[in-house]
């Protein structure tokens, strides 16, 4: 079992954001949506794990309540 | 028109006049779920009476996929040949986004079974092949035009109120199984619920007479360039009638689109602008999720629509229902006869409400893939059928239907856990994996599995003594011998087969001195690697819910 991994993995984090960002140019909204529940599919699946996957989905959904001060 | 509707004519009944008649088992509801109820109690000896409303069976096609196990109930009970003759057989299915294979599954990928992974049969014929053997068989009857009016629980029977065209009249019995459907006037009386949910989307359902070459098979599209942004689905029926499903979205009407200037341009799309074809029947659905919190409640036993309700794509609505009373008879007869308490009744409620949610979690799922039930949902599902068109990982995710396969009942109070080590599927709670063997009957293994509990030997033969005890205990076993070489035989209490071609063997990791022990529903309950009188006797106590 392995656990979630936060720790900083990204060999150039300035890098990464870059290559994120222009994944979405000239994109709609709607097309946006689409490559990034494409993306988001891709790469569970490599991942495998389904406990680091929960984690990470607990996470992501943790972080959303509280960025709009939400309980 | 393939298929003019049988009409089955009321008569008024001796018991009608005179004092309330009482009866054993009373059943509500003909349709194929009650019939094969009252075949299976029938052939128990037990008089049974079932009522229905109507004069007729299955108005339209409805239900048409009869999965494997249920075809095996359906043989038990001596209706499966017809049922399986007239349908058309499929194991296998095809999904398609816009025009492209993604996904394929085959239901039965080994040989070696007497039957396909479904036959699709209209349900008007298998609710005249259930008639047509229900009213062979002495113990009962079946009373159309009897509409239960009033339902009264009593401490020790049940009093119901009977509506016919002669006016009204009574009946007790001491069990009571409500099969009538999905919107159970029994429930309703009795005050009770069945929880779930509606999913927002109206398919047309629409059976057409039609030449065709195309393949077996179960296909489904989404999005194909014929109807575009809506789904699919085609299976083949008796008589070259064809079902097609076609999703129209919430905001479609029923009414309008059940016209003929709807229909008609949608299935030329379909099919071509040649194709010739005749409409027989079309409605258009709403499905919903649903089920009661317990299917037992004191003498009244809920089975088929009338306790649970699923959403169709994955054939799990009238396989299910088959599936309860398969369950639920033998343990009515055990404790109709004294032999088993009655809690053993609450373990069909136990086993066939975990049935009901595994099914209702299948069925769920497809019908949210099929209809997405927010934009992000929607986006996931596009997002994987984009996938699915280069990505093996994805076509995976591609839920049209899960189809039914029958419930392993793993958790069940009545099995006994494994003491010795097996390999395979066939764990205590799973139905019985057919083989196809030499024997005085049947060329198949599932045949000699004869609605009692049974004990199946491999190749070490258990003494004779013991054999004709477990027969005359008072809740009967026999054995069944399986040898590679043996001469086939039959006695009263053991029945010698051969495993001709080794698949009995090999399913059921056997090994000289395995034995299986079956339930009357032919579900394993216990096995062993060597025979021990006392344990097979304990395993049938707790099977039974004696221990």
């Amino acid at each position: 079992m392995t656990t979630l991994n936060t720790e900083p993995n990204l060999p150039d984090p300035d890098d990464f954001y870059d290559e994120l960002i222009a994944l979405h140019r000239d994109l709609t909204d709607d097309e946006s949506a689409l490559v990034n529940a494409k993306l988001i599919l891709l790469l569970a699946n490599h991942i495998g794990d389904p406990d680091v996957l929960r984690a990470a989905m607990a996470a992501a959904r943790r972080e959303a309540a509280h960025d709009g001060g939400l309980p | 028109m393939t298929y003019s509707p049988s009409v089955y004519p009321y008569r008024r009944s001796p018991d009608q006049d005179g004092d309330v008649v009482h009866y054993p088992v009373v059943i509500v509801g003909a349709g194929p779920v009650g019939l094969a109820a009252a075949a299976d109690l029938a052939l128990r000896d037990v008089p049974v009476v079932v009522l229905d409303d109507d004069h007729t069976v299955s108005v339209g096609s409805r239900a048409i996929c009869w999965a494997k196990r249920t075809l095996e109930i359906f043989d038990r009970l001596g209706c499966g040949e017809p049922i399986a003759r007239k349908g058309v057989g499929w194991s296998t299915g095809k999904v398609f986004h816009r025009d492209e294979l993604v996904f394929q599954f085959d239901l039965l990928p080994e040989h070696g079974h007497r039957r396909p992974a479904f036959v699709n049969l209209q349900q008007y014929y298998v609710e005249d092949y259930l008639v047509e053997r229900v009213s062979a068989l002495p113990a009962a009857e079946i009373r159309w035009m009897n509409k239960v009016v009033g339902v009264t629980p009593q401490a020790d029977r049940v009093m119901l109120r009977i509506d016919t065209p002669d006016g009204d009249y009574a009946l007790t019995c001491d069990w009571l199984i409500a099969a009538d459907g999905a919107r159970s006037p029994v429930r309703t009386m009795l005050g009770l619920e069945a929880e779930g949910q509606v999913f927002r989307d109206r398919f047309l359902i629409v059976d057409i007479r039609m030449k065709s070459d195309f393949p077996p098979g179960r296909w489904f599209w989404f999005d194909p360039p014929f109807h575009r942004n809506q789904s699919a689905l085609l299976h083949r029926q008796a008589d070259d009638v064809w079902r097609i499903d076609l999703q129209l979205g919430w905001d479609a009407d029923p009414e309008t689109e059940k016209r003929a200037d709807r229909i008609l341009p949608r299935l030329r799309a379909m099919l071509g602008e040649d194709a010739e074809f005749d409409v027989e029947w079309a409605s258009v659905y709403t499905f919903e999720c649903r089920r009661m919190q317990d299917f037992r409640h004191g003498r009244v036993l809920f089975a088929g629509d009338a306790a649970h309700l699923v959403s169709p794509f994955g054939a799990r609505g009238a396989n299910s229902g088959i599936q309860d009373v398969d369950n639920l008879v033998w343990k009515l007869c055990l404790v109709m006869a004294g032999l088993a308490p009655d809690r053993l009744l609450d373990t069909y409620d136990i086993e066939r409400t975990a049935a009901a949610d595994e099914n209702i979690k299948h069925s769920t799922r497809a019908t949210d893939f099929i209809t997405p039930k927010s934009a992000i949902s929607r986006t996931f599902r596009d997002a994987v059928l984009g996938l699915a068109k280069h990505h093996a990982f994805a076509r995976r995710l591609v839920n049209s239907g899960r189809l039914s396969v029958p419930a392993v009942l793993a958790g069940s109070p009545l099995n006994t856990p494994d003491t010795d080590p097996f390999e395979g599927a066939m764990v205590p709670g799973t139905p019985a994996a057919d083989a196809p063997v030499t024997g005085p009957g049947s060329k198949w293994f599932i045949e000699y599995l004869r609605s009692v509990f049974m004990l199946v030997t491999f190749a070490a033969p258990i003494p004779p003594e013991a054999a004709a005890a477990l027969f005359r205990d008072p809740i009967r076993c026999r054995v069944v011998h399986v040898d590679a070489d043996a001469t086939p035989s039959i006695s009263d209490s053991q029945v010698v087969i051969a495993d001709s071609a080794g698949l009995l063997t090999k399913r059921y990791d056997a090994r000289p001195g395995t034995c299986y022990l079956f339930r009357p529903d032919q579900h394993v309950c216990a096995r062993w690697r060597t025979f021990d009188l006392t344990a097979v006797r304990a395993a049938i106590a707790r099977a039974a819910g004696n221990a």
